[in-house]
């Protein structure tokens, strides 16, 4: 059967991947923040997954403002990396296990979370970001270290789904997977943030305190901290900073018995602190 | 129908009634997404808007490039920021535009640590926008 071994939290800050395809990361903007990932790269590769479940959200790239899922499950074969306004990201095409994501999709609506299917879609920096964060650079026509199965949340206009749901939905993907009938290694990925705020005069908020004690509680009260109600993230955390919500779904998918194995917070990457955490998850 | 999230300073959360008024603006905004929409916009941008019904001000927000008025009106960031790309302008240097310190400036402030939580909770904080 598949199994989840571990959790990995990340934003996926553009300028990230920028930075990576343009061969800046030794810059000093750069340089502590690809410092930081070091370990988590040398990590990634001990342990590197048959499959990565990225929990993600597209920024108006994929979905334009016609249709707005608030989750949506890729089952495409593969996911083209899109133009996002300067020409698509020269990183591989990122290939799907189409048949464990087909199962997922049953399995989830089975248990009440009414998903949309994707059997096309372009995928943006939210999912290519954090898989160049965890591989290194990787030429276009090489290929990623694992298939990913996409998942696509609503952030972007209010409300995205809640904490709670979130930690629930992961709960079912957690399930799911563990009654796929095939010997495979699963990472489970939460994307987004950390504190951010991109619009508008306040642009440019930062809360380090709030994002330490949200990395805390995501270690030891999950279930706590997936009840914050969405005007705390929008408030504390920037407008942005509400897609935070994404990392409960990767907690939830995990069992209670987990370890922190290592954490990473920097700021500045662009206009956003960059939050970074893998879980190791026990059977 | 009272918003609590409407008692942030200088900050628009994008919901549904402001998506409802810039739904045309942020569907012109996405087709700039593609080459073949920008390279159509570069050679006559009032020409390109026409495909868009939008309001005269949101036409007006666009072709005089007013950041802050394009959200006013129902620009959500996500689609502003094709524009803005169109146009060279990345997230970071749009964000010094739109609060009004400038790149430099603004710049400065993330490497310091980002704009401070304190004083920037609530709007009675900020006193008039």
């Amino acid at each position: 059967m598949a199994r989840i071994t571990a959790g990995i939290g990340c934003s996926h800050v553009p300028a990230i991947g920028v930075a990576m395809d343009l061969g800046n990361t030794h810059e000093p903007y750069w340089q502590p923040v690809f410092e930081g990932f070091k370990k988590s790269r040398e990590w990634q590769k001990e342990n590197n997954p048959d499959v990565i479940f990225m929990v993600y959200n597209d920024h108006c790239t994929a979905f334009d403002a016609s249709c707005i899922p608030t989750f949506a499950l890729g089952c495409a074969a593969d996911f083209q990396p899109a133009d996002e306004g300067f020409g698509p990201r020269p990183v591989p095409v990122v290939k799907n296990h189409q048949k464990m994501a087909s199962h997922i999709a049953q399995s989830l609506i089975l248990d009440e979370f009414d998903i949309t299917i994707m059997n096309e879609m372009e995928v943006d920096h939210g999912l290519t970001v954090p898989l160049s964060v965890m591989y290194g650079e990787i030429p276009q026509d090489g290929a990623w270290p694992a298939l990913v199965i996409p998942l696509c949340v609503n952030v972007v206009q209010y409300p995205a789904p809640t904490g709670n749901r979130c930690y629930n939905l992961g709960k079912a993907i957690g399930k799911a997977i563990k009654s796929y009938d095939e010997d495979l290694k699963v990472h489970i990925y939460g994307t987004g943030g950390m504190s951010h705020q991109l619009q508008y005069k306040r642009a440019g908020l930062i809360n380090p305190e709030w994002d330490k004690d949200f990395l805390d509680r995501l270690t030891s009260d999950p279930v706590g901290l997936s009840q914050m109600p969405h005007i705390e993230y929008l408030r504390e955390a920037g407008s942005e900073g509400v897609e935070m919500v994404m990392w409960h779904v990767m907690r939830g998918a995990l069992n209670d018995d987990i370890t922190e194995v290592r954490r990473f917070y920097h700021v500045p990457a662009s206009n956003t602190a960059v939050g970074h955490i893998i879980f190791e998850n026990h059977a | 129908m009272e918003k609590e999230y409407e008692d942030i300073p200088g900050t628009l959360v994008f919901d549904a009634d402001r998506s409802r008024e810039g739904y045309h603006l942020n569907q012109f905004c996405i087709s700039l997404r593609l080459r073949v929409n920008r390279d159509k916009f570069h050679q006559d941008e009032e020409a390109y808007l026409n495909a868009y019904p939008m309001s005269p001000e949101q036409r007006e927000a666009v072709l005089k490039r007013e950041w802050n008025r394009l959200l006013e009106l129902g620009g959500n960031i996500y689609y502003t920021s094709k524009l803005a790309a169109n146009d060279g302008i990345n997230f970071q240097n749009l964000a010094g535009i739109m609060t009004g310190m400038g790149r430099e400036d603004y710049r400065k402030m993330m490497l310091d640590g980002g704009r401070p939580i304190k004083g920037n909770r609530y709007k009675s904080e900020w006193g008039k926008e």
